[in-house]
């Protein structure tokens, strides 16, 4: 996967000529952290993302895939099945109104959302659709739609063993039902999975949920005025976010939390009007990325590389096995830890099958991609690691020129949304991150503050650093979280199963009612 | 049970002062009357939280739900009792409007007295107040104190 290092973005940072000495120093700051941050974590990276034996599929994708088709299979093609009801439970159709003022179905949802939702959808899909072709877009809405069985199977066990303590705060996520769930069922290791688990979510929250956000960030900024050194937005998200989450300014993680929501709203609504306004080629466009799915259209690796591409990317979108969700989800006030299982079946399909899907569109419609006339084929960068693209670009500064050539200030906009997005899911993976470490090594303020200088710290190295080392050690962590959390489904999926039938017999036979105004 | 049922919007205020002091009268001339006070914490199930506040919200809930309770009903409930009505405290999340009717339908009430906070300028016109709203929506007479 070293082949990533070669289309980073921050090298345009790094090779930028700088006009003051002190500017010159710091670029060679950022290299230096890089050169040490991709030099202690290549060993890890390859293991995770080692190809099977005799191919160069990596084994970690297969694993995903292979899950997420076991659960949508055991569980009879539940997010077809659930899918009506998932909507009913949000509107609160079910919710007791003696609950009111309890964490909603809406509100829990809508948080787990807005920590997937962001980066991946606009810089991940433009790495994905550049090297993998339109046609890993295919691969995507495919794994979105697999995944949201994932995601069913492990918030519902997310709920139904979080640990509420006598002071009414609860705490959920796999480490609770690796320890309590295998418990239950009689079977060993569970407390060594939920510390293997705790470690690599620490691991994910440092890097996809804080060094690849900024990252993103600075080259968007960066790309907007001008290059600069990188550990410099580092050390401004690095001073906002440790006023959130230890100085405990609320106010600006509510404003974050009250605007994400919106710009989510903006982007899509851009996409819509770019691709009404192009309506005439949406129609070439799926039959790009039908046709890319299966023969690649030219693109490296083939169709075998849009493949990857798009699993891997939709994976780190949707987070679905991760893991993460289950420690979002599992403050909901609901008696039922099912009803939850169903309302999560949502996010992969907002993340991953909408979301996703309009900028995998938007970026085949713009032609930001650079496609020989005469063959039909793609053209490929003189490394021939990824397609070409018409300004050379990557990452989120692909997205934002396939949006500029509907809307010439969209990339303002996205920059903002950029800037918001990430760190609205820096704050949720704090926390997440947070609640893995004082699994590990106990609650108690000073613990706590111990983690969250650790994570300020990061966000300096992420800005910092190249997008390709930052992107693979992202990726390792995120999916060294799946390994552990999905080989705990496997194990407790009997219990998911048994609460589905009960709670599904018990609507069917009107037993659980509406409740009406 | 008595035969009519008055419900009284509280706002921990002195418009909540003036409805509960009207509704008061009017039980006292209409005899055998209920009043049921009901003070509404503003919240909604679509409003946008992060994971910090979710796991704290059961325990907040508690909080909001005995500050209203010590603070603003229980001295209401009992300057009422003192003066010899049948009477009920109630204390909800929710929106102001709808658990007021929501309440005068379940108990059958005859009609819901409020108090009118003066908004003024662009929030009134933009939002109409709580009381504009009970008007509009509410199934049964709606007195507003001013």
């Amino acid at each position: 996967m070293n082949k990533f290092l070669t289309t980073g973005l921050g090298a345009a940072a790094a090779s930028a000529l700088p006009a003051i000495a002190s500017a010159q120093e710091a670029v060679g700051m950022d290299q230096r952290i890089n050169d040490i941050f991709a030099g202690s974590t290549g060993w890890f990276v390859n293991l995770i993302f080692m190809s099977l034996p005799g191919t160069n599929f990596p084994w970690i994708v297969l694993w995903l895939v292979v899950a997420a088709s076991v659960f949508t299979i055991y569980f009879g093609f539940i997010q077809i099945k659930a899918f009506a009801h998932a909507i009913s439970l949000v509107k609160g159709d079910y919710s007791d109104p003696d609950d009111a003022g309890e964490v909603s179905h809406f509100q829990a949802l809508t948080t787990a959302l807005s920590g997937t939702v962001g980066l991946g959808n606009i810089a991940g899909v433009a790495v994905a659709v550049g090297i993998g072709g339109p046609g890993a877009t295919f691969w995507m809405i495919l794994a979105g739609l697999l995944g949201m069985a994932s995601k069913f199977t492990e918030c519902t066990l997310g709920v139904k063993y979080r640990n509420e303590y006598p002071d009414g705060t609860v705490s959920g996520g796999p480490m609770y039902y690796m320890t309590k769930g295998f418990k239950e069922r009689g079977l060993p290791l569970g407390g060594f999975l939920a510390i293997v688990f705790s470690i690599f979510t620490i691991g994910g929250a440092l890097g996809g949920g804080n060094m690849f956000q900024a990252n993103q960030a600075h080259a968007q900024i960066s790309g907007i005025v001008g290059d600069y050194p990188g550990w410099i937005t580092g050390v401004i998200f690095a001073v906002v976010v440790f006023a959130v989450i230890v100085g405990g300014i609320k106010s600006i993680a509510q404003v974050t939390e009250k605007v994400v929501p919106f710009m989510g709203i903006l982007y899509v609504a851009a996409a819509l009007v770019i691709l009404i306004v192009e309506y005439d080629k949406i129609g070439w466009a799926f039959g790009q990325i039908f046709a890319g799915a299966f023969t690649g259209l030219g693109v490296a690796g083939g169709f075998v590389g849009a493949l990857i591409q798009g699993f891997k990317r939709a994976a780190f979108s949707n987070e679905a096995g991760v893991g993460s969700a289950a420690i979002a989800h599992s403050a909901v006030r609901t008696k039922e830890p099912i009803t939850e299982g169903v309302v999560s079946l949502l996010e992969p399909f907002i993340d991953t099958v909408v979301i996703c899907t309009m900028t995998a569109l938007v970026i085949t419609i713009s032609g930001v991609l650079v496609m020989d006339p005469a063959t039909g084929q793609f053209i490929l960068n003189e490394a021939g690691t990824s397609i070409q693209t018409i300004d050379g670009s990557s990452g989120v500064q692909l997205t934002s020129a396939a949006f500029a050539t509907g809307f010439s200030w969209f990339p303002y906009v996205l920059a903002v949304a950029v800037v918001l997005f990430a760190f609205s899911t820096m704050i949720s993976w704090s926390y997440y991150g947070l609640k893995a470490w004082t699994y590990l090594v106990g609650e108690g303020k000073t613990k706590e503050l111990i983690f969250k200088l650790i994570f300020c710290f990061f966000i300096i190295v992420g800005a910092a650093a190249q997008l390709g080392a930052v992107i693979d050690f992202s990726d390792a962590m995120i999916f060294a979280m799946a390994v552990v959390n999905i080989t705990a489904l496997y194990c407790l999926m009997p219990i998911v199963k048994r609460e589905m039938n009960s709670y599904f017999s018990r609507l069917k036979s009107g037993e659980l009612k509406k409740f009406v105004k | 049970m008595s035969k009519a049922t008055i419900i009284v919007g509280l706002d921990g205020g002195e418009a909540g002062h003036r409805a509960l002091a009207f509704a008061s009268g009017q039980a006292k001339l209409i005899g055998d009357c209920a009043l049921k006070l009901v003070y509404v914490i503003e919240w909604s199930p679509f409003s946008f939280q992060t994971s910090e506040e979710n796991d704290q919200r059961h325990k907040r809930r508690e909080e909001e739900l005995s500050l209203a309770r010590t603070r603003i009903m229980d001295p209401a409930v009992k300057s009422v009792t003192d003066s010899g009505l049948a009477v009920e405290g109630i204390v909800k999340h929710g929106d102001v409007a709808d658990i007021l009717d929501d309440l005068a339908k379940k108990h059958s009430a005859q009609q819901i007295v409020v108090g009118r906070v003066g908004l003024r300028g662009l929030k009134e016109r933009m939002f109409g107040g709580v009381t504009g709203r009970l008007a509009v929506a509410s199934s049964v007479p709606v007195t507003i104190i001013p």
